[in-house]
This record gives structure tokens, C-alpha cells and sequence, in this order.
């Protein structure tokens, strides 16, 4: 096995990213991610990348939207004021059909918020954000390993499907130091024969754009892309079932919760209540199948988030409403501990929801 | 099977989280698993740091601390926040040249170090962490003192080569430290 080491996980994406070929960042400096930034303006000018801090945060995703279109490998991170900026970008990025892999280490808010770690950007995240109808592929990671495993696995995705990965962290995730190693990456290229990489007068010219003025003709797109997201739902969904066997009742959480929700699970276990944990790895594709067989199962379900409530929604969706789905829930950078949540599982034991 | 949560509190500027960094990278070293999580944001600036370190045979879940086996206070403020956090049993690590208190509770053993005293008179006032770092090594086996230079040695940049030499001395004074 490789040498473990430590690392920050912000500094785990940007290494990560380097691994699978990425060359081109662009960013614009926001706590708490800015190590991204940081490791990036290090490491990029040695092997020949490009690291450019942005005047703006919607200049350097409008910088990723050239160099994709371009064929190149590029990303861009910040927090979540610093997405809703981006989100003009990634609804262009969507409507070009090109790749792209964007990280958003929240925080709370809305607006300014806080610098404390959260997940209020889950809606903006998995239901688009920008403008027009589009999905990107949103991927949660919960330790410092899979903030690298993940980035990894988001320029595949981005590149195989010729649109955004999302990496959704928080800030907690992105500040903490964990073990981890990197395994021998294995990149998959993909030929890009729609990048704009000059015809030398050998082949038409190509032309990544989002504007179709004929209704007609944009419709098609929409519905195009509607079928390459059917396709990914039903390929590409991951999550993590814990303690799922005999549960009767089950946690939901994704990213930095899900870690607090295990050490609740495993203290109600010792209390001999019957409970497991689903973690979604992907937020879009939502694992639903995971929840269809969970939900024929348990009696209940209980949806631990760092924000007001946003998951649950899709927790209902996906379980199509058959079982009663509590909240379990802090907001604004705060972080429910692990009794809060065990609270919810007794609860939950007695019937209160 | 055992975990260990640490707690370290004090003022920004004392390396709290650089002794949490030092503790984590010798749980790795003895091949543990461990987390490091730095509070982040105007601590850095001044004003209160804190770093939950945790140790343990197992993964370990959530990288927050409610209830620390070991507290290290570096600060009043940092000392009255979490003393009733501690788990019974737990220890307590009190930096005693900059808080002049006792501590009540009969539950949790207190160890009361003058570090940055300590740290003053042997010129080598910025390492009062390390101090303290150094006797709580001696308290735990799962860490040992063991192979802490070759830890200094990877923490260190290789510009600052002298603070390896100074860093190990302050870790020698906390381990010797007798009441």
C-alpha cells in the first residue's frame, strides 16, 4: 500500500487534481477554501500548469469555460458566495455540453453568512442554480481520502459526460487533516474531437456555444441531454449503507454529518435500537434505489443536514413519501453533535417525529 | 480497541494547532488513525485557537470533539470553557505560569506545568506548547516519546533547521518535568 501522509483535504483536491492531469486553475481566494489556491500557485508553475487568480470569481469560471472549450482538464474552487458568482458560468458550461470540474467548500449563509462549515448550498447544488434547465454531477465527500478519490472520479465523470462535476464539500472536511494515500491513479483520457483546437485547414471548424435562437432546435438539445442524464442516474449513483442489515430505522447524511451521524448510530446500537446509515456519495444522481429498498425496510428515516432542510426533499422523493422522514438538522455553521442526533434516533425508537 | 480525544485551547500565536499537527503525525507514525481539525478563520489573526486531535485504533467518525479525554489549556478563557467537557477520567494540561487557577473538579486528573515559565527561562519562550506536549507523552504509552525527534524532523521546514534542536528540548523539559 502506498506511504499514508497528512493532509488538509483542501490540499487533497488540489493534489488530487493534479494527479488526474488537471493543468489549468483558475480561481479567486475565499475561506475556507483557499488552500486549494494556495497548494495550486505552489505546485502549477513547476510542472509546466497554469495557476491564474482571477480578478473575479465569475471571470475565472468564465476562464474554465475557455480552457475546457479549448479540451483542456481545468477546474475552479470557492465557497458558496463565491458559486452563486459562478452559477451564470456553469448554466453556459451546461448549455455548451462541455466538462468541468467546480468545488464548493460551503459555508453558511445565505448572502455574506458566516466562514463555519454547511451544506445550504445542497438545493443550489443538485436543482441547478444557474439558469435553464441542467443537472451537474454533484459528489459529497466525508473524508479527507475521498476529497481525492472523489476529484479524481469528478474529471472522469465530467469528461465521459461533457458536463460539470461538482465536488460539495464543507468547510470542516476541507480544513481537517487526515491520513491518506495516493494509490497509483489510473486516468482515463477521452478523445475530445469537439475541443477547439485549431483545423489547420484539415476539418470543418468547431464551435462550443449555448445560444440557439430556434426554438426547435434548442428544444432538441434540452431533450438530448435530458437522455445523457437518464443514462447517468441510472450508471453513475454512489452511496454508502452502514449498519443497514436489521435497521429499523435509518440516518440520512452526506459529507462532514454523515461522520457525526455514525458515532450516533453506533452509541444508539449500544442502546440496542435498530439503526443504520445512508450516505449518498452522489447528491445528483441521487441513489435511489438505495432508498426505494431501504424504505420497504425501516419504519422511519431521519435526515441529518447543516442546513434548514434541503436533502430531506429528495429523501421524500426517492422513498416516495411511504415512511415518515424527520429532521435532524443545525444551520449557519453549526454542527449538530453527536447526541443531538442520537436524540433524533430515540425519537424516532418511540414513535415521536 | 481505544480512542483518544484531545483537546488543545489557548490564544492564536501559542502553536496549538502546531502541537496538535506534532501529536497527529506521531499517531501516525505509531500507526493509528487520526484526525486534526484547526479552528480556521479570525483565530488565526489572534484571539482563541483550537485543534481536536483525535487517536485511534479504529477509523475514526466524527473529527469533532464534545467530550475530550485530554484537554490542554493555554489560556483562562480556553480553561473555563471546556473543564466540564472533559470525560470523567479524562486529564487535564495546564499551562499553570499563565493560569492562576485550581481546579475543582475531583473526577479528572490535573496536571498543572509552569510551561511558559519554563519555556522563558530556558530561552525558548514560543515552545510553552511543547512543554506540555513533552509530559503528556510520558503519560501515554500509545504514543511513547519514542521516535518524536524523526517527528520534529518532518514538521519543521528544512529552513528553520535550528528549531528541530529547540523543539526537541522543550519536548525533554516537559518529559523530565517532576511537581
Amino acid at each position: 500500500m502506498a506511504e499514508r501522509i497528512l493532509m488538509k483535504g483542501n490540499e487533497a483536491i488540489a493534489e488530487a487534481a493534479i494527479r488526474a492531469g488537471c493543468r489549468h486553475y483558475f480561481g479567486y481566494p475565499i475561506t475556507p477554501q483557499t488552500e486549494i489556491a494556495a497548494y495550486m500557485a505552489k505546485k502549477m508553475p513547476k510542472i509546466g500548469g497554469v495557476f491564474l487568480q482571477a480578478e473575479s470569481e465569475i471571470a475565472s469560471i468564465n476562464m474554465v469555460y475557455g480552457a475546457s472549450a479549448a479540451g483542456m482538464r481545468v477546474m475552479t474552487s470557492s465557497s458558496s458566495p463565491g458559486i452563486s458568482l459562478k452559477t451564470e458560468g456553469l448554466s453556459y458550461i451546461a448549455g455548451s455540453d462541455i466538462p468541468a470540474l467546480v468545488v464548493n467548500v460551503q459555508r453558511g449563509g445565505p448572502g455574506l453568512g458566516g466562514i463555519q462549515p454547511s451544506q445550504s448550498d445542497y438545493f443550489q447544488a443538485t436543482k441547478g442554480g444557474g439558469h435553464g434547465d441542467y443537472r451537474m454531477i454533484v459528489l459529497a465527500p466525508a473524508s479527507v481520502q475521498e476529497m481525492a478519490s472523489l476529484t479524481i472520479k469528478g474529471f472522469d465523470l465530467a469528461d465521459k459526460y461533457r458536463m460539470t462535476s461538482m465536488i460539495l464539500a464543507d468547510g470542516t472536511i476541507g480544513q481537517m487533516m487526515e491520513p491518506i494515500s495516493f494509490e497509483d491513479v489510473e486516468i482515463n483520457s477521452y478523445e475530445k474531437p469537439w475541443a477547439l483546437t485549431g483545423t489547420e485547414c484539415k476539418r470543418k471548424h468547431n464551435v462550443v456555444n449555448s445560444l440557439y435562437l430556434k426554438p426547435e432546435e434548442l428544444e432538441k438539445k434540452n431533450f438530448e441531454r435530458f437522455e445523457k442524464y437518464a443514462e447517468i442516474e441510472k450508471n453513475e449513483a454512489m452511496w454508502e449503507e452502514y449498519m443497514m442489515d436489521d435497521a429499523e430505522i435509518c440516518v440520512v447524511a452526506f459529507g462532514i454529518a454523515s461522520r457525526v451521524a455514525k458515532n450516533a448510530v453506533v452509541a444508539a446500537r449500544n442502546e440496542g435500537i435498530k439503526v443504520g446509515l445512508i450516505r449518498p456519495i452522489t447528491l445528483w444522481p441521487f441513489p435511489t434505489a438505495a432508498f426505494e429498498a431501504a424504505a420497504e425496510k425501516v419504519n422511519s428515516f431521519i435526515s441529518v443536514e447543516l442546513s434548514m432542510g434541503q436533502m430531506i426533499d429528495d429523501v421524500k422523493l426517492a422513498t416516495k413519501c411511504k415512511k415518515p422522514v424527520s429532521l435532524c438538522n443545525r444551520a449557519g455553521g453549526m454542527i449538530p453533535s453527536p447526541d443531538e442526533i442520537l436524540e433524533s434516533i430515540r425519537n424516532a425508537k418511540k414513535g415521536v417525529l | 480497541m481505544k480512542t483518544t480525544q484531545i483537546l488543545i485551547a489557548g490564544f492564536g500565536g501559542q502553536g496549538i494547532l502546531f502541537s496538535g499537527k506534532f501529536l497527529a503525525y506521531k499517531g501516525l507514525v505509531e500507526e493509528l488513525q487520526v484526525s486534526w481539525l484547526p479552528s480556521y478563520g479570525p483565530e488565526m489573526r489572534g484571539g482563541t485557537a483550537n485543534c481536536n486531535v483525535i487517536l485511534s485504533d479504529d477509523p475514526v467518525g466524527s473529527p469533532i470533539i464534545t467530550t475530550p479525554d485530554v484537554l490542554i489549556a493555554m489560556n483562562l478563557p480556553s480553561l473555563q470553557k471546556y473543564v466540564d467537557s472533559v470525560a470523567p477520567g479524562g486529564q487535564i494540561y495546564i499551562d499553570s505560569s499563565l493560569i492562576d487557577l485550581k481546579i475543582e473538579r475531583t473526577d479528572v486528573e490535573v496536571f498543572y506545568i509552569p510551561a511558559t515559565q519554563m519555556a522563558k527561562e530556558e530561552g525558548i519562550a514560543t515552545l510553552a506548547n511543547m512543554i506540555i506536549v513533552g509530559h503528556l507523552l510520558e503519560n501515554h504509552p500509545e504514543l511513547s516519546f519514542d521516535g518524536a525527534e524523526a517527528v520534529v524532523e518532518s514538521l519543521v521546514p528544512a529552513k528553520k533547521a535550528a528549531l528541530k534542536e529547540l523543539n526537541m528540548k522543550a519536548l525533554s523539559l516537559g518529559k523530565n518535568y517532576k511537581k
